[in-house]
């Protein structure tokens, strides 16, 4: 912003917090205040840095305020920006699916199959389809795990075979069969275009031609999958962003105890 | 003698050179005695031979797998269409319609000498080499008069998955400074067993590599490039089931940079590695005489191998990389090998091993345009953490003198990159290359310290690597799983029955009017 101001508006609104009622936070309770960034296909100009503020308003911020902009390629012009969002919403009413399974570490978890199960549990790992991208599936499968949680291969109670990328749905069930896997874990990171949601509710499908649905625990994972997307496409859970392998050994260890043992 | 900032043992380092050139010896006595359906085709397309049938399959795979099924590509497309053209007094292309149409049975045709054969083909054999020699002569032109970017180069990717808007991004990352394009290939594509047809606009996470693609791209890059007064490189992938046939298109269409790295696709795409060692080969010796940079992927191993415990596997495979480099023709001016140790970034004082790592494989290869990668792993979807990642890997790349910088995107991890994303990743990348430019010069490492003490670390341990490998051999060391903690079985993988050993009547002419001839 030119001449180092800084913003003097006033705040003449109620500062109290209201989880009914909740906006987000900048530096003050209820400011509202929001960032964004985008790019509009358009030079820059007066009436781009008008249009951008339009488009703001649009969105439900007050006080759009255009902090930078930047022509990119003659025709599309960057904004950078900010605005006080007028809507709110009521967190005391929200209900968000969840694994339901309490998270153990890797010794509680194969102390737990080893009473309850008194086996070992057998899981099939792969990143399916054209997805050539293993980073997802040996973050939970491989010996080292990711982030200082050890992936499933070392678990004394779990016999995880990690099948990599680009596994055709067909070879995976097939697989599925020689090896006698209990869990089915899919792993997708590629979701342009939602090729994902198209290769996950594929293999649901083929499992239940097979009629092999309900003898697995079929899970899946990625960036961008929830555990409440993850039910609607028929998978017993979802693992997204933040989940380690012992999030999934847990889950998968109560819930062959609750297939088992009722 | 080459002096060195840290203190490396230039005796040590010509003793592992050694040791990897044995390695990759011994693979090239495999290579040596192999065809494979993918190096088939390449030399049907340098015949002249494109287009596709009614089906969209391309006449290359038609003709090829016409051998292939009666047990014949050992011997050989040379041979059977050489003796076509004899017999018929078609064109190449004409007998490939003809193979198409069901109308000639080409190994039928065999009455005359691989001599012979070889022969009449020779008018179309001159044709697409001069072709080749000529593109490489219009990008020297190029950069005899309008120029380049200073190394490194800044290379970033495009990936809408249709050309068309490709070449908007493209243009748009040229004016604000990129050197180099790479066009993303759509996922998938480097286990099709050929290469697709003609200008497409539908792909996942990228866009299909096709000759006509690469037409399109070249062209509007010139435009850029005129325009700006920089001549801007385009790279695509050299890799998967169609190495050789893609290096062909690439250098028949002026590309400047593949990625071309059989232990890529062995260990990540789970390629076969007879099939895609004799694959590489053919796919080196076009590259080198198109004058080609070519790009190794050692730094993906450390994606999934712990890059801290396992930074000597990454100096191992350049160095066997390089080796085979060389057998196949290929110059050091042209060899990007792939680095970067993308450690987590809680590791204290992991930005001084990096460092260290960095300035000692500029040392390590001195000529080579060498290509440092941003980070991927560690990018977590928290943008501007990120932006801060990629702006330490680039205070590296300036300061090790790196060649090519493939520039980290803030949004790496979430989706392929906005025109935005793009634009601050280069203005970052501007920023650090002008404001760090000579802090290489002005710089030393402390005797003992960290930096010195980490490159003499990692050298002995590829050092022992490699003296492991030079007795197992290159394709044991893969199956026992050295590099990146992925192990490959010899007779694995994707493409096999795709490798033929040669015939009586084998013939490839343009290894030999292409290899080392730059």
């Amino acid at each position: 912003m030119s001449g180092g101001l800084y913003s003097m508006e006033s705040r003449d609104f109620d500062k109290t917090l209201d989880l009914t009622n909740i906006r987000p936070y900048g530096d003050t309770m209820n400011d509202g205040k929001i960032q964004l960034s985008f790019t509009l296909p358009v030079p820059a100009g007066d009436e781009a840095i008008e249009a951008a503020k339009l488009l703001i308003k649009q969105m439900g911020l007050e006080n759009p305020q255009v902090v930078f902009y930047k022509e990119l390629t003659p025709g599309f012009t960057f904004f950078n920006c900010y605005g006080s969002c007028t809507h709110s919403v009521d967190y005391t009413v929200i209900h968000v699916p969840k694994v339901e399974s309490t998270t153990w570490d890797m010794e509680e978890t194969d102390t737990f199959i080893k009473e309850n199960i008194g086996r070992q549990i057998r899981v099939l790992g792969a990143s399916t389809g054209t997805d050539a991208h293993t980073v997802g599936i040996d973050a939970i499968m491989n010996m080292k795990g990711y982030a200082g949680h050890y992936g499933l291969e070392r678990y004394e109670m779990i016999e995880a075979l990690n099948m990599g990328s680009q596994v055709p749905n067909e070879e995976f069930i097939a697989k599925a069969i020689e090896f006698k896997a209990d869990v089915l874990l899919v792993s997708q990171t590629v979701t342009q275009k939602d090729v994902h949601i198209k290769n996950l509710v594929e293999l649901v499908e083929l499992l239940e031609a097979e009629g092999l649905r309900d003898k697995v625990i079929l899970a899946c994972g990625g960036p961008r999958l929830s555990h409440e997307l993850a039910k609607e496409l028929g998978y017993d859970a979802g693992f997204g962003m933040n989940t380690y392998a012992n999030d999934v050994a847990s889950f998968i260890a109560q819930e062959m105890n609750r297939r088992i043992n009722g | 003698m080459q002096t060195s900032k840290l203190g490396i043992d230039f005796k040590k380092v010509e003793y592992a050179k050694g040791l990897a050139r044995n390695i990759a010896d011994e693979v090239q006595l495999f290579v040596d005695k192999y065809t494979t359906v993918a190096v088939e085709r390449t030399i049907c397309r340098l015949l002249g031979i494109d287009g596709v049938d009614a089906d969209g399959v391309p006449l290359p795979n038609i003709v090829v797998d016409s051998l292939k099924e009666k047990s014949l590509l050992g011997e050989g497309v040379i041979f059977f269409i050489g003796n076509a053209v004899i017999e018929r007094n078609l064109t190449p292309q004409q007998i490939a319609e003809e193979v198409s149409a069901g109308k000639l049975d080409l190994s039928s045709m065999s009455s005359h000498s691989s001599d012979e054969a070889l022969k009449a083909l020779k008018p179309w054999i001159e044709a697409s080499v001069n072709r080749i020699k000529e593109r490489r002569q219009r990008r020297d032109n190029y950069l005899a008069t309008i120029g380049e970017g200073p190394k490194p180069y800044i290379y970033v990717i495009v990936a809408t998955g249709n050309i068309y808007e490709d070449v908007i991004q493209a243009q748009a990352a040229a004016r604000q400074g990129a050197d180099i394009i790479a066009v993303i290939r759509t996922t998938g594509q480097s286990l099709l067993d050929y290469v697709p047809f003609g200008a497409t606009t539908e792909g996942f996470g990228g866009t299909y590599a096709t000759q006509e693609n690469f037409r399109i791209m070249r062209s509007a890059l010139d435009e850029v490039g005129e325009e700006i007064g920089r001549y801007i490189r385009l790279c695509n992938y050299c890799s998967g089931l169609c190495m050789p046939e893609i290096a062909v298109m690439g250098a028949l269409e002026g590309l400047d940079v593949m990625l071309n790295d059989a232990l890529y696709g062995i260990l990540f795409r789970d390629i076969n590695m007879q099939r895609t060692l004799v694959d590489q080969y053919f796919s080196r010796i076009i590259n080198g005489f198109a004058g080609v940079i070519i790009n190794t992927g050692e730094d993906n191993y450390l994606t999934t191998a712990d890059a801290f415990e396992e930074a000597h596997t990454v100096l191992a495979s350049d160095l066997i990389n390089e080796q085979l480099a060389l057998l196949a023709g290929l110059p050091e001016e042209q060899m990007g090998l792939g680095h970067a140790f993308e450690m987590n970034p809680e590791l204290e004082n992991g930005f001084l091993y990096e460092l260290a790592q960095a300035q000692m494989t500029r040392e390590i290869f001195p000529k080579a345009p060498l290509k440092y990668m941003p980070p991927t792993k560690f990018m977590t979807g928290n943008i501007f953490r990120g932006h801060i990642q990629d702006a330490l890997f680039n205070s590296i790349a300036i300061w090790t003198g790196q060649g090519i910088q493939l520039l980290g995107m803030l949004t790496e991890a979430i989706h392929t990159p906005f025109m935005s994303d793009r634009y601050l990743s280069i203005e970052n990348a501007k920023y650090i290359f002008s404001n760090m430019k000579n802090i290489g010069d002005e710089v030393e490492f402390k005797e003992n310290g960290i930096i010195k003490n980490r490159a003499k670390f990692v050298i002995d341990k590829a050092t022992d690597l490699l003296e492991l490998m030079e007795k197992e051999g290159l394709f044991t060391a893969l199956e026992k799983g050295i590099f990146g903690d992925v192990k490959r079985p010899k007779n694995g993988g994707k493409g096999l029955d795709g490798v033929a050993p040669k015939g009586n009547n084998y013939c490839n002419p343009f290894v030999e009017l292409m290899k080392g001839r730059n």
